[in-house]
């Protein structure tokens, strides 16, 4: 089975960001940089798939250059090859779709996975414009994957409010993955020395030719309000009158 | 001159950096208190390359270099110095040993299992009399035809009660002196090769410190290590290059004090302010990292130096030094500004104290080290 796995690099999660004095972005400087923690899950699933039947598992990511050091990541935990296509920050999410796709195209996997959203702008959608753009079948928050008749099917299970559904899925597909589907390997030490010979193939974004022209425009980003510093009640009564009364919560 | 990492080298830190925040930070303080020596975690470790290091993909390790191999040990080192010990003492005494001196035969019959974490390896040179002054050791080995009978004892062997590999130092020519002494490798279990007592110590409690008991342990020629007589000498070098990973491991327990008591100080509030807003404590944190800083460039120029192929006794043993004594100091100011809280166990600041002490003491205590700098200095090396 070959799988394609599509990755982002994100800042790291552990880390506090700070929003540009003018509003328009985030400042990266200084900010680690880690593989998308949900894109990993999906690096770890299709190495397991490869593991049990063989394969290839071959990783896509759209961004600039210097996201080559996440991809080295998931070569390092095992990922057999990838393609870098450059291009800036600022695309959105039907346009990074449109060029995964045509990674596909050319790649021709058997499944792509990829993480259900990116922790950084929780987008939740190039997973679902990707399968609208190939005309695939889409299995998305996916806590585990099974393959049926021969790796024609796969049934997955998917992470809904208030439970799991199983849908049962015609391959090639798009799968990606929530939370519980497994827990990511560490890059082992010899992993991480043979990833620096692994074939990472970089193309030019204008060499694809896809619109890439932005449809949504960000206006602008802002801290989430200060939380106000709690206090000290001196009695129950005082506690459930203030719940009563302040948060109305009672 | 030029003082950054390879992506290699920062993509091992940050693979460790997040075992160590997920695996090992949290439960360092239940291994401190048991004293219980972490089995499946240095299983993982092994699985991950980080118990062969330094040993070439041939024989199954992980062909890094030292400067990894040094940053390796000082992100474990900030998690639980016990293990970072487990790890440092693993690799350079006992698998560097047999890497460096040993013949192609005994490379391919332990490396192997050594450098995938399968066995872990154990190193003997101390005995009860005989410390700092290794070369009046008693133990000795003596011939039997081809063969050789050993009787004697090592005192403090780390890994002694848990290891599958040992290495021992015994005395083959007592008139020869320094080209007297011979290293032996022997498998654990073997006839005449017994454990003695498990220490209990002020720190480092998680890691496996043994005596070793041999009564005719009888070997063949096919397990010296190195030459005949040549041991004393290989011993010497190879302690030039542990003495890096000690360097490493003071580092990583300096600095995982200094970020406990850095959050620490931030929380903590008398007088109406967090302690970090006060001068004392900050000058505290001034210091250390300023000292920290300084062994950080020592401890990487000593392991640049012998990637480089280029003499590094001298700098190494500076590194193991000034780092092991920089992490003491540092440790002994973090319990200082955990207050009444850093001198219980409620806070991990005592067990970084208690950890780095070590430092100052194995593989050449800081008395030797200075004795060793001085002699390179004052006869030119
Ligand atoms: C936890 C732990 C793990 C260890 N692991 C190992 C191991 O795996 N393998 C192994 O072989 N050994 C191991 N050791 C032994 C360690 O290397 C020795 O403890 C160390 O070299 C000091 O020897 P000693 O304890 O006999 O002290 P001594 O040599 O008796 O020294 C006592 C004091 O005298 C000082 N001193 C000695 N000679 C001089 C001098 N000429 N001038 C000035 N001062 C001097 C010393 O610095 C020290 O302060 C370990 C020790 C510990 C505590």
């Amino acid at each position: 089975m070959k799988i394609l796995v599509a990755i982002k690099p994100v800042p790291n999660p552990d880390e506090k960001v700070k929003i540009k004095g003018d509003g328009s972005g985030i400042v990266l400087d200084n900010i680690k940089m880690v593989v998308n923690p949900f894109c990993e899950i999906a690096v770890e699933e299709a190495l397991r798939i490869k593991e049990k039947q063989g394969g290839e598992v071959v990783v896509m990511m759209v961004g600039p250059k210097v996201g080559e050091q996440q991809v080295r990541t998931a070569l390092a935990m095992g990922a057999d090859r990838a393609v870098l296509v450059e291009a800036g920050t600022d695309l959105d999410s039907l346009a990074v779709a449109k060029v995964l796709a045509k990674v596909v195209e050319s790649e021709k996997p058997d499944m792509v996975l990829m993480g259900k959203q990116a922790v950084d702008d929780d987008n939740n959608q190039v997973g679902q414009i990707l399968a609208a753009v190939l005309g695939w079948p889409q299995a998305t928050f996916a806590s585990k994957v099974e393959f049926l008749a021969d790796n024609r099917k796969a049934n997955v299970t998917r992470e809904v409010d208030g439970g799991l559904e199983t849908i049962e899925v015609t391959l090639p597909a798009v799968v990606t993955t929530d939370l519980r589907l497994n827990e990511p390997r560490y890059a082992s030490l010899p992993g991480i020395m043979k990833a620096k010979k692994k074939e990472v193939k970089v193309l030019e974004l204008s060499s694809l030719g896809v619109d890439t022209a932005p449809r949504v425009k960000v206006l602008g980003y802002a801290p989430p309000k200060q939380r106000a510093g709690g206090g000290r009640v001196a009695s129950v009564q005082e506690l459930v009158e203030k719940l009563k009364n302040e948060a109305k919560v009672l | 001159m030029e003082f950054a990492f390879s992506p290699e080298q920062e993509a091992l830190r940050d693979m460790l950096r997040t075992f160590v925040a997920k695996e090992v930070r949290p439960k360092a303080h239940t291994w401190d208190t048991t004293g219980e020596f972490p089995g499946e975690t240095v299983a993982r470790l092994g699985g991950l390359g980080i118990l062969g290091a330094m040993v070439p993909e041939e024989y199954g390790g992980s062909g890094m270099d030292t400067v990894s191999y040094a940053l390796a040990v000082e992100e474990i080192g900030k998690g639980d110095g016990s293990l970072g010990l487990t790890v440092a003492s693993h690799n350079s005494l006992c698998v560097s040993h047999i890497l460096s001196f040993g013949s192609e035969e005994i490379k391919r019959r332990y490396l192997p299992d050594l450098a995938s974490g399968r066995k872990l390896g154990a190193w003997g040179l101390t005995e009860p009399g005989s410390g700092s002054d290794s070369l009046s050791m008693r133990t000795r080995a003596e011939r039997k035809g081809d063969r050789w009978v050993i009787n004697g004892s090592k005192m403090f062997i780390t890994q002694g009660s848990v290891a599958g590999v040992y290495v021992i130092l015994a005395v083959t020519d007592k008139e020869k002196g320094k080209d007297g002494i011979t290293a032996f490798v022997a498998p654990s279990g073997a006839k005449g090769l017994s454990v003695g007592r498990k220490l209990h110590k002020l720190g480092m409690c998680s890691s496996d410190t043994a005596e070793l008991v041999f009564e005719d342990l009888e070997v063949g020629p096919e397990a010296v290590v190195g030459r005949v007589n040549s041991g004393f000498r290989d011993t010497m070098k190879n302690l030039a290059g542990g003495r890096i990973s000690i360097a490493a491991l003071s580092m990583g327990i300096g600095l995982g004090a200094m970020q406990e008591a850095l959050a620490y100080a931030r929380e903590r509030t008398q007088f109406g302010r967090p302690i970090a807003d006060f001068q004392a404590i900050q000058w505290m944190f001034a210091e250390m990292a300023t000292e920290l800083e300084a062994a950080e460039l020592m401890t990487f120029r000593a392991a640049a130096l012998k990637d480089s192929g280029r003499p590094y006794v001298q700098e190494a043993a500076m590194a193991k030094l000034f780092a092991s004594e920089a992490a003491m100091r540092g440790t002994i100011k973090a319990v200082q500004i955990f207050g009444g809280y850093g001198y219980t166990q409620e806070y991990p600041a005592e067990r970084y104290m208690r950890d780095a002490k070590l430092c100052e003491i194995g593989e050449g205590t800081s008395e030797v080290q200075r004795i060793i700098i001085a002699r390179n200095l004052i006869r030119g090396r």
